[in-house]
């Protein structure tokens, strides 16, 4: 499971993962305004975007080519709107288009493969996001773990029988939510047994160091010099 | 001293079935009850009202304490419920993590929490394990850890509902041995009349949302023909 995989890497142990989720937060923020901003032709921006992610990933000490091919699962959406942007005569847009998905959603998925989500939401939370946003995105990060496990256990039990088609496919789909949403209600249940009041209780409070800061400006210095430099 | 106190207990879910139709129960200090009967007698919503995760007509008390939307706080920290479902129990990334949710959120402090945890790790012989994502455990290890889980608070009540479901037999009997060394008042819903015998001094036995009688596990078990002896003759 790709999910289950990116929790694991984010109980690593690196320079990267160290960082104070609000340092991370932040330099991605910059990263990600960097990028959308760039023009479509400055090329030589986007190459220097990715070094700057390959120095992360270096420092992360992650796999790099699991790291690359999963951020590559955003591509086949935005290949289609950059197909489309091409046939219309702009194919540097659509160039554009493809680069900057990649790498926002490269930067993205290095923020939640060094930062446990629980650290991650108690940097949101520190930096006073609504209370009620952070908690949605726990639960689907959470039910995520119950789809997946669904559909593996629906697809085994239909593999076993007749083989997996796409018409027996298109009906388990509503099995399947119908089964998350059951599973999804018991846990809901399980967690209020246990006196959940809406707040995911975490093991200690976020403090900036030194090295954080360091962090938090080299990285916005970096995508700030790269965006209007390039 | 009787720690749970359940007089006229009515509950009907929202398609229109009447789950309970009228349960009085009573459950002194220390005592260990099986609650036994057939699979949709209303067992599990019966559990499921005793720390307020389902309302229903009647009055609940626990410890003396009405169960009432104001009161839920207190009276989740006197009864413990493990789930039939160990996979609905654990849902923190890490088993330290999950066994501290529920001290945590009784405002615990993140060391004492710890600390408890694992200890409590340690008394279901989970101690090695605590670094461990749930997802990645025996189902029998599932268990253990989500009792854990509920043992951390050191509730007056520990409510069990089919806490043999999917344990081989040594992992039953090791279940067993840890549950009969735990002093709390227990409420076991199984449909193991074993596991019932080693543990329970009386059992009741739910019928169409009724206890339909009560009394020793052996006695309830000949009653309703509930050995697994009638159950291999009926198929025969």
């Amino acid at each position: 499971m790709h999910h289950v995989v990116v929790e694991q890497w984010s109980r690593a142990r690196s320079p990267l993962h160290r960082r104070e989720p609000r340092a991370k937060l932040g330099a991605l923020l910059a990263f990600l305004i960097a990028v959308s901003t760039s023009d479509a032709r400055a090329q030589p921006a986007f190459a220097a975007y990715a070094v700057l992610l390959g120095a992360a990933i270096l420092a992360s000490r992650l796999p790099a080519a699991a790291l690359l091919r999963r951020a590559a699962l955003v591509l086949p959406f935005s290949a289609t709107f950059a197909l489309i942007t091409w046939w219309s005569g702009d194919p540097w847009r659509a160039l554009a288009l493809a680069e900057k998905s990649f790498l926002s959603g490269l930067a993205a998925l290095l923020l939640i493969a060094t930062t446990p989500v629980t650290d991650l939401m108690r940097g949101l939370e520190a930096l006073r996001v609504p209370r009620m946003l952070i908690l949605v995105i726990q639960f689907l990060y959470r039910y995520l773990f119950v789809i997946s496990e669904q559909a593996q256990h629906m697809r085994l039990a239909a593999a076993s029988r007749s083989g997996w088609r796409f018409r027996s496919a298109a009906g388990a789909l509503a099995v399947l939510f119908a089964r998350a949403s059951e599973r999804a209600d018991g846990i809901y249940r399980a967690m209020l047994a246990r006196g959940f009041s809406g707040r995911f209780p975490a093991f200690s409070r976020p403090h900036f160091h030194t090295a954080d800061v360091v962090f938090l400006c080299a990285s916005v210095s970096a995508s700030a010099a790269i965006r209007l430099a390039l | 001293m009787s720690v749970l106190r359940v007089r006229g207990l009515r509950h009907r879910y929202p398609d229109g079935t009447q789950a309970l139709e009228g349960v009085d129960f009573e459950l002194d200090a220390g005592e260990c009850v099986a609650v036994l009967g057939a699979n949709g007698s209303g067992k599990t919503t019966f559990v499921l009202h005793l720390n307020g995760l389902l309302e229903g007509e009647g009055s609940i008390e626990v410890c003396g304490i009405p169960v009432r939307k104001e009161n839920l706080k207190q009276v989740r920290a006197k009864v413990g419920l493990v789930f039939q479902d160990s996979d609905e129990q654990l849902f923190m990334p890490t088993v330290l993590e999950d066994v501290a949710f529920g001290p945590m959120n009784f405002g615990i402090p993140p060391d004492q929490a710890i600390a408890g945890s694992r200890k409590a790790l340690e008394q279901v012989g989970m101690g090695e394990a605590i670094r461990k994502a749930p997802y990645h455990l025996s189902g029998g290890e599932k268990r253990r850890v989500a009792l854990a889980g509920v043992l951390v608070m050191n509730p007056e009540i520990l409510v069990l509902d089919e806490p043999t479901t999917s344990l081989d037999p040594p992992a039953q009997r090791e279940l067993l041995r840890l549950l009969r060394s735990l002093p709390q008042s227990k409420l076991v819903v199984t449909h193991d009349v074993a596991l019932a015998r080693g543990l329970a001094s009386r059992a009741v036995f739910f019928e169409h949302g009724r206890i339909a009688a009560e009394g020793s596990v052996d006695e309830i078990a000949e009653r309703f023909n509930w050995t697994p002896q009638s159950v291999s003759l009926d198929h025969r």
